[in-house]
């Protein structure tokens, strides 16, 4: 029983992760209707760039994701300018293969500079003793990041023009450009920011599991199925699909063999799509 | 040919039809009229299948057809046109046409649809367009396609969706003389317009809606005089006697 | 049908069977291999492109049908010593299976959700046949050399393995073309270019979708099942590589989709680019990310394809260039 409460536990708090991740996934759905292929790219290239700046510079890795926000976000304007912005008016498949492509040379660049080999990021931040649990430090903080985060980009929503203009034109593009606003640059914006949650989320992830140029592929399905579990759009139902889908992985290993986890996900995630397309908390699809 | 009973449609909080019923019978031209938003396309899209209604009845040639999926409608004669068109962009013209007439009623082979297309376009004025992609045509010649693609399958009815919309008066014109000849070769119409002058003169009978409810029904003169509709589109039953007053005056 | 009466449909598969042919009387190995490689992804891309090119619905997942009926069939070959020839049909009938069931669910998704379905397919099954006993779990299956004495030696069933797959895909490229001018074809446009329309039309979208579905899995099963039985051995990582999936997008975009011709040109384009690629000492290492570079271009700036440039370019050949 304590097993299966820690697995829980640790589940609840990876949730946080995994919800931040798909954040950026819905935002950029939400936004520009735009399916981000690359996201799960994006992810490993924050592991990787936390995990350079651990290495190289001996930074803290808690610190280096500021940097890695930076370039997170930085990067997401120059994928939009080069793969997106051309086809964001086209069929929906163009946007796809899109994304899908950079992912491809993303990951074969990648593959070719740094190789499969697996790298982990040692920076032990202890841990907590709640009752008859072992809370690690990191997933601790991963999940207070992950808090801060969302309050930010919540305020960042509401409360700024740039944020406003991104919720405007998520809305209604062609009325949002007709009031003035400069939906080429808001849609650069939100996929910047996208990117950067993305990368912020491969980051955290990387201070808790060792990571190889691959890992972020096998997030990417875990972000799909959050995002629908949360509803297309909707950052908070990304962060609470997250959660939701962090507990059910602590919950399966007690029941089947973990290598069955992609075929429930896929199953779920086909589920969900048919049956109540809007997603668990309803938000617009 | 076609009867709708107490057809009543919701889309969460909003009710887009309620309790609307009216016949239409066999060779007429039926007018629906209505502000925007009255629902008319909502009806003719539960009319054709593409909505379930949520109380009701369609009834078309004997057959309850309620809740049947768009394609089984098709099949069984009842074709229909869109509002904003919905070409089959990068196939020809011919192409087009030849989808209506290969699973439409009919059910042509290639073969045969081909030239059952080459007649329907003839007959609307698209021949020479026939190989043109589609995409290269302006918003008349697309209406006119889509009239064609409707008509291909031969139905025994053809729902009409503001056929007549962005179209300049000579256009109108032609269209509107399409319109009576298609009657006049037997298909039974029903069209949703706005461009008044052309449905009045067109139409044997006139249906208007008014925020899901029908609210007038009978020959194009009466509706046009009745008060309820007046008011429905100017809001004010009164406004329409000052202004002919203050013009006269 | 209109079909064999248009002369484009008189140049791709002929060519394809008549090159095809000259290695069988070339009697040479090497050649083989290489003929044995591009008739198999131009196989798999026509496949494809009946989902792709002709209904409009991308199929990131096609690398399953490969596996799976790949597998079936290399499970009766190695477990049950079936013959080569139903085997060869059972593969094929199996993919059909999974693509009718996996398409009952996962059909009435729309556009980019149907997409993001098939790349969570790929994953699903690849872990289902890590953990299914009768196919060898996680260290698959293989095939001892008696079972090549069957066919006169190992030899001669590699050529005879090479000869079936010419046939595979030649009948591939005929029902593509057959498909394309037919009625079930112009049916499947009418479902790309616009499905709602199409239903409005008359045209029964969902069995169309699901025809076309089991029609493109029937083709990647016989495929997989020569391939496995050439290869003497199968296991998950093999046959289920996503790499697959992607490639066999980028040859279908890049011939051209929609076309008969366009995907067996990818096919050896694509083909022919990665084995220099994978040869150069630069860019060994890079030959994912030179194809993703070139998906990027063609999405971006050629999006029909190389035949579609053309058809759009040179009008005249339209008819020849089907």
């Amino acid at each position: 029983m304590d097993q299966l409460t820690a697995s829980l536990m640790d589940g609840l708090l990876l949730g946080f992760v995994y919800g931040m991740a798909a954040m950026g996934l819905s935002l950029i759905w939400g936004v520009m209707r735009v399916i981000n292929l690359c996201h799960g790219a994006m992810m490993t290239l924050g592991m990787f760039a936390t995990y350079l700046l651990f290495t190289t510079l001996g930074a803290n890795p808690y610190l280096a994701l500021l940097v890695v926000a930076v370039l997170g976000l930085g990067f997401g304007f120059c994928v939009y300018g080069v793969a997106v912005h051309h086809v964001i008016n086209a069929p929906h498949l163009s946007s796809l293969l899109a994304t899908f492509s950079i992912n491809m040379i993303i990951i074969g660049v990648g593959t070719a500079v740094f190789t499969t080999s697996p790298r982990n990021i040692d920076f032990p931040m202890g841990s907590v003793q709640m009752g008859p649990l072992t809370l690690q430090g990191t997933r601790l903080i991963a999940a207070l990041v992950t808090g801060l985060v969302t309050a930010a980009l919540y305020l960042f929503l509401y409360r700024t023009y740039p944020g406003k203009s991104i919720r405007a034109v998520a809305n209604n593009r062609d009325s949002a450009e007709l009031m003035g606003i400069p939906s080429a640059r808001v849609l650069a914006l939100s996929f910047g920011i996208g990117t950067m949650l993305a990368t912020l989320a491969g980051g955290l992830i990387a201070t808790f599991f060792p990571f190889t140029i691959l890992s972020g592929d096998a997030y990417q399905p875990r972000s799909f199925v959050i995002c629908v579990l949360g509803g297309l759009g909707d950052p908070l139902g990304a962060l609470i699909g997250g959660l939701i889908l962090g507990t059910m992985e602590g919950l399966i290993p007690a029941f089947m063999p973990v290598s069955w986890v992609p075929v429930v996900e896929f199953a779920l995630f086909v589920l969900i799509l048919l049956v109540r397309p809007r997603g668990l908390m309803g938000a617009r699809s | 040919m076609l009867q709708v009973r107490n057809v009543t449609k919701r889309f969460g909080g909003l009710q887009a039809l309620t309790q609307v019923s009216f016949d239409l019978a066999e060779g007429q031209i039926l007018g629906l009229i209505g502000p925007n938003g009255a629902g008319k396309t909502t009806l003719f899209n539960v009319v054709n299948g593409v909505y379930a209604p949520d109380e009701g009845q369609v009834i078309f040639r004997g057959q309850d057809i309620t809740g049947w999926s768009p394609h089984r409608v098709a099949q069984g004669g009842l074709a229909r046109t869109h509002q904003v068109v919905r070409p089959l962009n990068e196939l020809t013209v011919r192409d087009n046409v030849m989808v209506g007439a290969c699973f439409g009623r009919e059910s042509h082979s290639l073969a045969s649809a081909g030239r059952v297309a080459d007649e329907v376009l003839g007959r609307v004025g698209m021949a020479e367009r026939a190989n043109q992609i589609t995409s290269s045509l302006n918003v008349a010649q697309k209406k006119r396609l889509e009239l064609a693609r409707a008509l291909a399958a031969h139905p025994y009815v053809v729902l009409l969706d503001e056929v007549l919309a962005g179209l300049n008066p000579t256009e109108i014109g032609v269209m509107v003389e399409t319109v009576q000849r298609i009657r006049d070769d037997g298909v039974t119409i029903m069209m949703i317009e706005h461009v008044m002058q052309a449905l009045m003169r067109v139409s044997d009978r006139v249906l208007v809606l008014d925020y899901g409810l029908l609210i007038a029904e009978g020959s194009p003169q009466d509706v046009a005089n009745d008060p309820k509709v007046i008011e429905a589109y100017l809001g004010d039953p009164g406004l329409a006697r000052r202004l002919v007053a203050e013009e006269a005056g | 049908m209109t079909a064999w009466r248009r002369p484009g449909f008189w140049l791709t598969w002929p060519v394809v069977l008549l090159g095809g042919l000259a290695v069988v009387l070339r009697r040479d190995n090497t050649l083989r291999e290489l003929g044995f490689t591009l008739l198999m992804f131009a196989a798999l891309a026509s496949s494809l492109n009946i989902m792709m090119g002709y209904t409009g619905y991308v199929n990131f997942g096609h690398i399953v049908f490969f596996g799976l009926g790949g597998y079936t069939g290399f499970y009766f070959i190695s477990q049950r010593d079936w013959p080569l020839y139903p085997a060869l049909l059972a593969g094929g009938l199996a993919s059909a299976l999974v693509a009718w069931a996996l398409g009952s669910a996962i059909l009435r998704l729309r556009g980019a959700y149907f997409a993001l379905a098939t790349i969570g397919i790929n994953e699903a099954a690849r872990a289902f046949v890590n953990n299914f006993g009768p196919f060898g779990g996680p260290t698959g299956m293989s095939v001892n050399f008696a079972a090549y004495t069957r066919y006169g030696g190992a030899a001669q069933a590699l050529w005879l393995t090479y000869v079936l797959l010419l046939l595979v895909a030649v009948l591939a490229l005929i029902v593509s073309a057959m498909v394309k001018h037919s009625r079930f074809g112009l049916g499947l446009m009418g479902i790309r270019e616009d499905e709602d329309a199409a239903l409005v039309m008359g045209v029964n979208a969902p069995r169309f979708k699901t025809m076309a579905y089991v029609l493109s899995a029937l083709f990647p099963g016989m495929v997989a099942t020569l391939f496995f039985f050439k290869n003497g051995n199968v296991e998950p990582g093999d046959a289920f590589r996503l790499h697959m999936s992607i490639e066999m997008l980028v040859m279908v975009m890049l011939g051209g989709q929609g076309t008969v011709l366009g995907p067996v040109l990818g096919a050896i384009t694509y083909e022919r680019l990665r084995g220099f690629l994978l040869t150069s000492p630069i860019f060994k290492d890079l030959h994912l990310a030179f194809a993703g570079l070139f998906l990027l271009l063609i999405v971006l700036f050629v999006p029909t394809g190389v035949v579609g440039w053309l058809r759009a370019r040179f009008p005249r050949v339209r008819g020849l260039l089907t």
